[in-house]
């Protein structure tokens, strides 16, 4: 087997970090030198996998670099190199928004931080251990930027983690991630359930994928290879709604964590409902050896335990949708916002979980999960449903819970989370930053 | 227009649809989403027949057949209820048709199709047709730009009872059987 190149390999591909802030910086290049320059001087901050392993406790602070086709052609990258990608990836998320699902409030005319607009070419990916750290690298990078005229900040997001702090959770108090897809080579522990260890491929560009292809990669070699594409996801939740829903829609305290569970299809504590049904097991959310073995064809064919539709079972239906190793992607993200606090009002303020879904094809992975499992109606056979948690809802959809005798259909459904921005970003090894920086107009 | 949600199974229903194949163009992740129609979803691909290559294509019905035989589910994830493989000559050389009336639009689940007609040997079948890509078993993607290329849409479909999936179908046949069951069971 090919092995995986760890220190080509961007760290946010392979290594979490133990972030609690950070911001997601969003850049335009008015000119291909200004842009070269700029990133000259980011180069050596990007760390590889490699390098965070063996010194994620000596850092304080993680950086990764992804560029859109647009921001790829600003750096001056020829037209034969820009016509390699593929379509989708030139298209660019705003523009497919209609396959998407992206409709409604969710539609790129409603996104924010000129994220819809072509100008928008870069995004500079910072993960620090506190606040203190952020607001250093963000002058640095402020600093940076007053050196190199001609980039522009379109806009920025500040990540903010919420108490309890002991695990990563999003607003709604879901812990997250838990299923994440896990990599031949990469030297992980294997989890029980977590459909085991792909093929590098499925991930990272220049290596066989499932099928034992290299297929369809951006030339040159130098630019593609241990690189990969990032869907970014800004996702508002509505913490205010989903609670009201709650309270308005369960019986007590125990009702209102059954049927945010069954929205989830996990406890918010990350116990799956296939394994604990009727009440919440924090051990079990929290056990990451437990929390994934099961499946959905033997153990709840039905979806008395885990709805049909609920968020996890639609995005990781497991044994119950054909070929479903070819759909897996890495998941990073940070939240963004304050929390706000139980028993308050919705404030009005927006806040949310700021996403990127890594994979080697998005219109294999990212636009089938997008198009297929979360904004298709006609998923399972489920008639007026989407994903109750980060599909698009206007109000009149449904969220059908199994039960004996007779199922509970919740009807008019209301948007709990609002997409308020995205792109696709090709995220290349550290050879291919170096690459970049290097080319002539 | 196009079938909203609605329809009721027990009233026949026929639908004339347009020359593109569509009422309003929806963009899937390749291309057109072709409606559902009384008759459900549906494909259909017709090409020309390499030379001296009938033989094969014929050949591989007995193939399918076998297959099928031996793991009656292999078909499942196209969700079909009918395949129908003609072979004919309008003066015009021998062309082949892949007819298959499912239960999705064929564009949702395109990269599985293309997974299952190469461990299934459909695609061997394909390879016996003119315009196929020779890189098909490395190149996915060109295989489903083939099959797009040469899918021509229906102008009319009609469904006796319209807009019934076959799960449903299924189901209400399960549901007999349980009947009859129960009934046998107060004899």
């Amino acid at each position: 087997m090919t092995e995986l190149e760890f220190d080509d390999i961007q760290h946010i591909m392979l290594t979490g970090t133990p972030h609690l802030t950070g911001r997601y910086e969003f850049l335009s290049f008015d000119t291909p030198e200004a842009g070269r320059a700029w990133l000259a001087e980011m180069v050596p901050l990007v760390q590889s996998a490699t390098d965070v392993r063996e010194t994620v406790n000596v850092f304080k602070r993680w950086v990764n670099l992804a560029f859109t086709w647009n921001g790829l052609r600003a750096l001056g990258v020829d037209e034969n190199t820009l016509a390699s990608f593929p379509n989708e990836f030139r298209e660019g998320m705003a523009s497919r928004a209609d396959i998407l699902g992206d409709t409604g409030a969710a539609a790129p005319e409603h996104w924010v931080g000129g994220l819809a607009g072509d100008d928008l070419h870069a995004i500079v990916i910072l993960f620090a251990r506190d606040e203190e750290e952020r607001v250093r690298c963000v002058g640095e990078h402020d600093a940076l930027l007053a050196r190199c005229p001609g980039v522009r900040t379109l806009s920025h997001l500040d990540l903010a983690a919420t108490a309890p702090f002991e695990y990563d959770h999003d607003h709604f108090g879901y812990r997250d991630p838990i299923s994440q897809p896990q990599m031949k080579g990469s030297g992980e522990v294997l989890i029980p359930g977590a459909g085991g260890a792909l093929a590098p491929g499925e991930f990272i560009l220049g290596y066989p994928d499932e099928e034992g292809l290299v297929a369809n990669q951006p030339t040159p070699e130098v630019l593609s290879r241990n690189g990969s594409y990032m869907a970014y996801r800004r996702l508002e939740e509505h913490v205010g709604v989903f609670r009201d829903y709650l309270k308005q829609n369960a019986e007590g305290a125990e009702g209102q964590e059954l049927l945010a569970a069954k929205f989830m299809g996990r406890w918010r504590s990350g116990a799956p409902l296939v394994l604990a049904p009727e009440h919440d097991d924090p051990e079990l959310g929290a056990d990451p050896m437990r929390n994934n073995d099961f499946d959905y064809g033997t153990m709840d064919p039905h979806g008395y335990a885990c709805p049909l539709g609920s968020h996890a079972r639609r995005l990781n239906p497991r044994d119950t949708e054909p070929n479903p190793n070819r759909r897996r992607m890495i998941r990073r993200s940070g939240t963004y916002g304050p929390p706000l606090p139980e028993g308050v009002a919705d404030d009005g303020v927006e806040r949310g979980v700021g996403m990127f879904l890594i994979c080697a094809s998005l219109v294999r992975q990212f636009e089938f999960a997008q198009n297929v499992w979360i904004n298709d109606s006609a998923f399972k056979d489920l008639g007026n449903e989407h994903d109750p948690i980060c599909g698009t809802q206007d109000g009149t959809m449904d969220f059908k819970i199994p039960k004996r005798p007779i199922r509970k259909v919740h009807k008019g459904l209301p948007a709990f989370t609002t997409l308020r921005g995205g792109a696709y970003f090709f995220l290349p090894g550290l050879a291919a930053l170096r690459y970049l920086t290097t080319l002539e107009n | 227009m196009a079938h909203n949600g609605n329809n009721d199974w027990t009233r026949p229903a026929a639908l004339a649809i347009p020359r593109e194949g569509y009422f309003e163009l929806t963009r899937g992740r390749y291309g057109p989403v072709f409606p559902r129609t009384p008759a459900c979803y549906g494909f259909n691909i017709i090409a020309k027949v390499l030379d001296g290559h009938e033989q094969a294509i014929r050949d591989y019905g007995k193939q399918l057949e076998a297959a099928v035989a031996a793991q009656p589910d292999v078909l499942a994830p196209l969700k079909l209820h009918y395949l129908r493989w003609n072979l004919f000559d309008v003066g015009s050389g021998l062309h082949f048709q892949y007819q298959g009336i499912f239960d999705t639009d064929f564009d949702k689940y395109t990269e599985d199709a293309v997974k299952l007609f190469s461990s299934t040997g459909i695609t061997t079948a394909f390879t016996h047709l003119e315009g196929f890509p020779e890189d098909w078993k490395t190149n996915p993607e060109a295989f489903i730009m083939f099959v797009r290329d040469h899918q021509v849409p229906s102008f009319l479909e009609y469904g006796e009872y319209p807009y019934v999936t076959s799960e449903e179908v299924k189901k209400a046949l399960r549901l007999k059987a349980a009947f009859a069951h129960m009934l046998d069971q107060m004899q």
